[in-house]
């Protein structure tokens, strides 16, 4: 009985290859196999055709179908935003409350806030709005102009001391730079400062740095140095300092004075998107 | 008897190429239809197996009136599976993981013990092209039919005959794709569409790729597929041993083989008398008197044919027959018992045991409620005005049951944490049926509650409480604040 898988250059012949004596058995490939491979040059052909393929000099082989990585791109961004206007226009038409109220809207408004966040708000208040020295935390509780949703609103469209007709505006004197007080008053108003939330201890110091705070400061902070918010004017009585609370920062900041810009949105971001970053910053915990 | 006309077939796989030839053209193949009991066997797993895949996707199973009702129904818009009472996310892809080990195991077993059985009746591409191959015999008959016509010139007769033939292949290759389709989708809406041209795109054209497959593979390709394409005959090797049952050629009392007259002696000779009925029926072309072989793929097919002949020359059935190669080597049908109860066999069975085990107790176990805690890590917690501190979390609750619940969050632990829950009033969170719902909430404690803490972070607990049944779930969560024993501000 003969074995047909045969296994030796008597039985199946050889390619007539040879090399230092070892042959190479004669084991076609099936033919099928040739024209599946046929095929696909053939295909690669038509690929260089039809898609972008082939360097040139300066630019390379368009391809028929005009396909572009980049084209498709802006195609699917312009279906998925396609796809958003629907939740978009709603926003834009509808007022804060109701966008709250609205579950849908509400996530919708969250999602595209936090993207909007990270693309224009995280450079300065943080990836996490945490904020840095300067850059007010916007997940804490005290707000300069305010932290309720239209606050906020607000604030994002119009800015602080921006180059916008409705910003929001004030503006602390250089105590110390202009001569309106001298060293020793401002470093008693420092101490004075200090005391309102607990952290003075030279009570002399601060009893004279009260006087020279009711005559100069009241006017914003008011009299019991807890601020106001239609003038940014911070509240000097928590535990939170946006530029430090050290007696050092503090006379620096009676010396110099403080004023921190945030540019107006309304012109650079659409209507619905500032909407959505007010619902967004609202929702992180510290919102009123 | 009449055998005349009976060629060898070559398989293919080796040994065509004439002088020089690099490349080998396919042999084609004239299987004649066998008649046994291995066929009808064949008969009824092909109608099993083709009626499962076919009809399937039509079983409807209740789930309530939130879930889709289809028994087996990949929702991939959705991110899930569902089989019959089994419902998988696509976190729980282990269990399919699970499934896949469990037939992997169960094919080594059946392999240990009696060979590529699942080659031979029951893998997808042997049982299309067994459909193939009868729906071929229809139109343009037997094997003897087929061969003149093959050898005939074209004619009006054979382009009928071959052009029935291609059309019936191709309305089974548009069924098998159009049922593949269905398990993707709810079976009779997308039928509807289907028909009325207003289904989606993806769907014809994944129709148009399985009919090509079918059309190919099955109608045209068949044995090739096993000889080249499959790895699985590579591997089979390794799981074969001395006492595995595989389909065998008897030579110890086959040869010496020859022609046989009616009334001659049977002495002095085998009792193969060189009919090639064995080498006619096969599928793949080979001979199985050559021995076990790679092209093989142990359909049974030639026992049948064999027994039929054994059956007519009066002599008994089982020259070709499921046997070990144990006994083959001691030339007697059971020289030795069957030795079923070998270490590989018990290894696999224990192995399919332990999985299947362990399947079972996970799928006992699964939850119908998963409750899941981030904390906000930037910034990790938020100093607050009178000092306090706050924490942010994101709590998703993942409602595995069929019917909407609702749940309330608290927080166990943390005796003066306030809890502030962002879109949810009043603490009370809907989860619809079979959804995740996330909760963006915060914890927060005043300046004492912060100081009256002995670590800087503290574990406490997330209670999630089903309102409706009382049933509480809890999470192991950790509240963060400044540093103990840092500076004051």
């Amino acid at each position: 009985m003969a074995k047909k898988d045969a296994n030796t250059p008597e039985e199946v012949g050889t390619t007539g290859h040879e090399w230092d004596g070892i042959e190479e058995l004669n084991k076609p490939l099936p033919k099928w196999w040739l024209y599946v491979f046929y095929a696909c040059i053939v295909w690669a052909i038509g690929y260089w055709l039809v898609y972008p393929a082939w360097p040139t000099v300066s630019s390379y082989s368009k391809g028929f179908m005009g396909y572009s990585q980049r084209g498709q791109v802006a195609k699917d961004v312009a279906a998925s935003q396609a796809d958003k206007a629907v939740f978009r226009d709603k926003i834009a038409a509808a007022d804060m409350e109701a966008i709250k109220a609205d579950p849908e809207l509400f996530n919708f408004a969250l999602a595209g806030g936090q993207a909007a966040f990270g693309d224009n708000c995280a450079p300065c208040h943080g990836r996490g709005a945490q904020g840095a020295f300067g850059y007010p935390n916007l997940r804490d509780d005290a707000w300069l102009w305010g932290g309720t949703l239209d606050a906020i609103h607000q604030t994002i469209q119009h800015g602080i001391r921006a180059e916008d007709s409705a910003t929001r505006m004030s503006m602390m004197p250089a105590f110390g730079k202009l001569g309106m007080l001298n060293r020793d008053q401002v470093a008693d108003t420092a101490e004075y400062v200090m005391s309102l939330s607990g952290n003075s201890d030279d009570a002399e110091a601060a009893a004279r740095g009260k006087e020279v705070f009711m005559t100069n400061c009241v006017a914003c902070h008011g009299p019991d140095g807890t601020g106001n918010k239609a003038l940014g004017a911070p509240n000097l009585t928590d535990e939170l300092w946006l530029y430090g609370g050290d007696k050092e920062t503090i006379v620096e900041t009676i010396t110099n004075s403080r004023g921190g810009i945030m540019p107006a949105w309304a012109g650079r971001l659409d209507p619905a998107t500032i909407k959505e970053l007010a619902i967004y910053v609202h929702s992180l915990g510290g919102g009123q | 008897m009449k055998m005349a006309n009976v060629e060898l077939g070559g398989g293919g796989a080796s040994s065509s190429g004439e002088g020089g030839q690099l490349y080998a053209g396919r042999e084609k193949i004239y299987p004649k239809e066998a008649h046994g009991q291995f066929r009808t066997i064949k008969w009824i797993v092909m109608a099993v197996t083709l009626g499962i895949y076919y009809l399937l996707p039509f079983v409807r199973w209740d789930r309530g009136p939130y879930l889709p009702d289809q028994a087996v129904l990949i929702d991939l818009p959705a991110r899930r599976f569902y089989f019959f009472f089994l419902e998988i996310w696509p976190q729980e892809f282990y269990y399919v993981t699970g499934l896949l080990v469990l037939a992997a195991l169960a094919l080594f077993l059946v392999t240990s013990v009696a060979g590529r059985v699942w080659c031979g009746y029951t893998c997808p591409q042997t049982v299309w092209t067994d459909l193939m191959i009868a729906v071929e015999r229809f139109w343009q008959g037997d094997r003897n039919a087929r061969l003149k016509l093959d050898k005939h010139p074209w004619s009006f007769e054979t382009l009928r005959k071959k052009g029935a033939t291609h059309l019936t292949w191709l309305a089974i290759a548009i069924a098998t794709g159009g049922a593949w389709v269905f398990y993707f989708a709810d079976a009779p809406t997308l039928a509807r569409q289907l028909v009325t041209f207003e289904a989606p795109a993806a769907a014809y054209f994944f129709i148009g790729l399985f009919t090509l497959t079918t059309y190919v593979l099955g109608g045209i390709a068949r044995e090739q597929v096993c000889i080249y394409m499959c790895p699985w005959p590579r591997i089979q090797g390794a799981m074969f041993d001395r006492d595995s049952l595989l389909i065998s050629y008897r030579a110890w009392r086959g040869e010496p083989h020859g022609p046989h007259k009616a009334g001659q002696s049977w002495e002095g000779r085998g009792d193969c008398i060189d009919c090639h009925q064995c080498v006619a029926v096969c599928p793949t072309g080979i001979d199985i008197r050559d021995g076990a072989q790679l092209e093989c793929i142990q359909c049974a097919l030639c026992i049948d044919a064999c027994d039929e002949i054994m059956d007519k020359v009066g002599r008994p059935r089982g020259l070709i027959a499921y046997d070990t190669i144990r006994n083959l080597d001691a030339g007697a049908e059971s020289a030795e018992p069957l030795r079923l109860l070998r270490p590989r066999v018990l290894l696999y069975a224990g192995a399919i045991a332990l999985v299947g085990l362990i399947m079972v107790v996970a799928l006992m176990m699964r939850p119908d409620l998963d409750v899941n805690v981030l904390h906000d890590r930037n910034p990790l917690y938020v100093k607050l005005s009178d000092g306090g501190v706050r924490n942010g979390y994101e709590v998703k609750i993942l409602n595995k049951q069929y019917v909407p619940r609702a749940f309330k969050l608290s927080v166990d632990g943390l005796p003066d944490a306030s809890v502030q829950m962002i879109g949810h009033e009043g603490g009370i969170v809907p989860v619809p049926p079979d959804k995740l719902q996330a909760v963006k909430l915060y914890v927060t404690l005043d300046k004492a509650g912060v100081r009256a803490l002995p670590e800087q972070a503290t574990p406490f607990k997330f209670v999630v409480t089903n309102i409706a049944t009382g049933e509480r779930t809890e999470h192991n969560a950790t509240f963060q604040g400044p540093p103990k024993g840092g500076p004051a501000r």
